[in-house]
């Protein structure tokens, strides 16, 4: 089942303080949304007041064509997946599964069936008769999520549900989680601080910052196309890189230099040159010059070479090279980028679109 | 390398290692010291000193006469106020103890509801529970519960004749037993800081869930705070078994009316400084020492089948 939500002018308030002062978002039927943002910025309360455990200040939530402002959480037809797991402790898995059918009166052989196929595609059959303190982390969050899928919800929410667990089984859960929406196809909101989560799982990415949508799209639409440069700055890993500018005859006056090719649309004062690290080439001869860094640090990663170097300017400036380069610390290399890669951003922070 | 090592231990070795352990924790036994004395000379010693007696005839004036289990005897078959006074103690612990720890949880669940002001009104509770022991509490409630005490007069207001409390064998144990209950400041805070450790969300998955708070209280409060739970029990139980100053004062020393007001640790009290039997008073003392050891004992031994502990 899929189902879209929308979100009319939503307001959170806690006293004189607007944590979300308005919010307009519409997500589609059977579409992965990730809610992302640094920390404080208001996309934990967004989806606690989507679960129904926030109250909303002001606006409207629709879900599924009905306004659902004042519906009590269970009536919503959602389930959410927390942070901390919140397992019953003291129950066995199997009934940490049950306890939601259990409460809403569910006769005994359907409770087991529900419990079965849940335990049966999680592949947590084995640990049914467990209690949690006997599960590793991982297979905790693997309960979490069978407790949401045993009730059969329309929607699912996830809030930073693999912040507590280690880089190798984060990694494992995304596709597992993945997979999950794949297979059911359900509505599923999640919420993280981290990029690469939400570039990895999510059909349609929001980024928020103080509790205002900085822009929602595709994950490639915010790589390629940031609509500023908060978003630019936070999404890519290692982060865009930026350095003052000014418009200038020929072009874009970058770091001393003019750069050649950006004829970016003349705006009055100071402008922000932006360029991905694994845009920027070391060397070569295509594209626009983008003058000379020395090289300050060399982290070799295998299969690329990132490099933490400083401009003639004194600027910093992080690039990411193909393959095992042998580049040595106090190496000062000639840098250039193909100017369509590059992003030029207004003193608001707003991006310039191209010329 | 392997030599000289060898050397510097040998060299070591004169200094025996319990004087050096000594050496370097004196200060800590220095410090511990007061403690120390006051509990082989305050505690231990007297506690032994009674186990012997409880095996004699003493009457402060002449020696002990060793007497064996004389006095363990005559309580089993011959006393009948030893019956009384368990048969009052009992009571009191099966209807105090649990009343307590109902009403102490009771109100730390509505102060655990993000009060503002919680400090003030903590204090405000448990200021009972400091003075509640005191004889001055006593003094009080005997005028509160009196024939002509307040409480006559607030239910007077109703066109309700009430019954001198105290002097009633019906009613006077009851009384003692609401003295207690309005002690719950103690096990109130312990409940409210358990309350607290229980984690938000687990009454949010339970929400979303559709539990109502009535489920969510017995399937999820209660199992989780069996710990605190198995503490205050244990802890209110020993308590009410030692309970002494309410019923001395109210009864004015006496365990009357007709011994409805007998605890255990008043007759022992009556027995050793009424009739200066110590040698009685002491038996008394040790199988109050075994009925608390065995409840403890036997509370421990059932947590398997009721107290959930996290890890």
């Amino acid at each position: 089942m899929s189902t879209p939500i929308r979100l009319r002018n939503v307001v959170k308030r806690f006293g004189q303080l607007d944590v979300i002062p308005g919010i307009d978002l519409d997500i589609e039927p059977g579409q992965f949304t990730v809610f992302v943002g640094p920390s404080g910025c208001g996309k934990s309360t967004l989806l606690r007041m989507i679960a129904g455990l926030e109250t909303i200040s002001d606006g409207d939530l629709m879900i599924g064509g009905t306004r659902m402002n004042d519906t009590p959480a269970s009536k919503r037809g959602i389930a959410m997946v927390f942070q901390s797991y919140a397992l019953y402790p003291h129950m066995t898995v199997r009934k940490n599964l049950a306890f939601g059918l259990e409460t809403q009166r569910m006769n005994r052989a359907e409770i087991d069936r529900r419990v079965t196929l849940a335990a049966e595609t999680l592949q947590i059959t084995q640990l049914l008769d467990r209690r949690p303190k006997a599960l590793s982390g991982g297979q905790r969050q693997r309960v979490a999520i069978g407790r949401s899928i045993v009730r059969d919800p329309d929607i699912f929410l996830f809030d930073e549900p693999l912040s507590n667990l280690d880089a190798e089984l984060r990694v494992q859960m995304r596709v597992e989680i993945s997979q999950l929406h794949e297979r059911l196809g359900n509505t599923m909101i999640y919420v993280t601080h981290d990029q690469v989560e939400a570039m990895t799982m999510a059909d349609r990415i929001v980024v928020l910052k103080a509790g205002q949508v900085m822009q929602a799209g595709t994950p490639l639409e915010l790589y390629n196309s940031p609509a500023n440069r908060f978003v630019a700055g936070f999404i890519g890993s290692p982060k865009m890189n930026f350095l003052d500018a000014t418009a200038s005859e020929s072009g874009l006056d970058v770091a001393g230099q003019s750069v050649a090719g950006i004829p970016a649309r003349a705006a009055p004062g100071r402008l922000t040159f932006g360029v991905r690290p694994e845009h920027i080439e070391v060397g070569g001869e295509r594209g626009a010059s983008l003058g000379e860094a020395r090289v300050e640090l060399v982290e070799h990663l295998g299969g690329t070479t990132v490099l933490h170097a400083v401009t003639r300017s004194g600027e910093n400036l992080s690039v990411v090279a193909p393959g095992q380069q042998v580049i040595r610390t106090g190496d000062v290399l000639p840098l250039r980028l193909d100017p369509a890669n590059a992003h030029v951003f207004a003193e608001d922070g707003s991006a310039l679109r191209r010329a | 390398m392997e030599t000289a090592s060898t050397e510097w231990e040998e060299g070591r070795r004169p200094a025996s290692r319990f004087s050096e352990a000594l050496r370097r924790n004196l200060p800590g036994y220095l410090f511990l010291s007061p403690w120390l004395i006051g509990f082989f000379c305050l505690t231990i010693g007297p506690a032994l000193g009674s186990l012997y007696l409880s095996f004699t005839d003493y009457d402060l004036l002449s020696s002990p006469r060793f007497v064996g289990v004389a006095n363990y005897v005559r309580m089993a078959t011959a006393d009948p106020n030893f019956g009384a006074a368990m048969k009052v103690t009992f009571l009191y612990v099966a209807l105090s103890v649990p009343l307590k720890l109902a009403f102490a949880l009771g109100v730390a669940m509505m102060l655990n509801r993000g009060l503002r002001g919680l400090p003030i009104y903590r204090a405000i509770f448990y200021l009972p529970s400091l003075l509640g022991a005191s004889v001055a509490i006593a003094v009080l409630w005997r005028q509160l519960f009196a024939a002509d005490g307040l409480v006559n007069d607030l239910l007077w207001t109703f066109g309700i004749e009430g019954p001198s409390w105290i002097s009633n064998p019906n009613y006077s144990l009851y009384t003692l037993v609401i003295l207690s209950v309005w002690q719950f400041g103690s096990p109130m805070i312990i409940f409210l800081a358990g309350l607290r450790q229980i984690p938000h969300d687990m009454y949010e998955a339970a929400s979303m869930d559709g539990a109502s708070k009535r489920r969510q209280f017995f399937r999820i409060t209660l199992p989780l705070l069996t710990p605190v739970i198995f503490f205050n029990l244990v802890i209110q139980t020993i308590d009410a078994f030692k309970a002494f100053t309410p019923a001395f004062i109210v009864s004015g020393g006496t365990g009357g009316p007709v011994n409805s007001t007998l605890f255990y640790t008043l007759y022992l009290y009556q027995e050793a400084f009424g009739y200066f039997r110590m040698g009685y008073a002491s038996a008394l003392a040790w199988v109050l020492v075994a009925i608390i050891a065995a409840f403890t004992a036997l509370s421990f031994l059932s947590t398997k089948y009721w107290v959930h502990y996290d890890d």
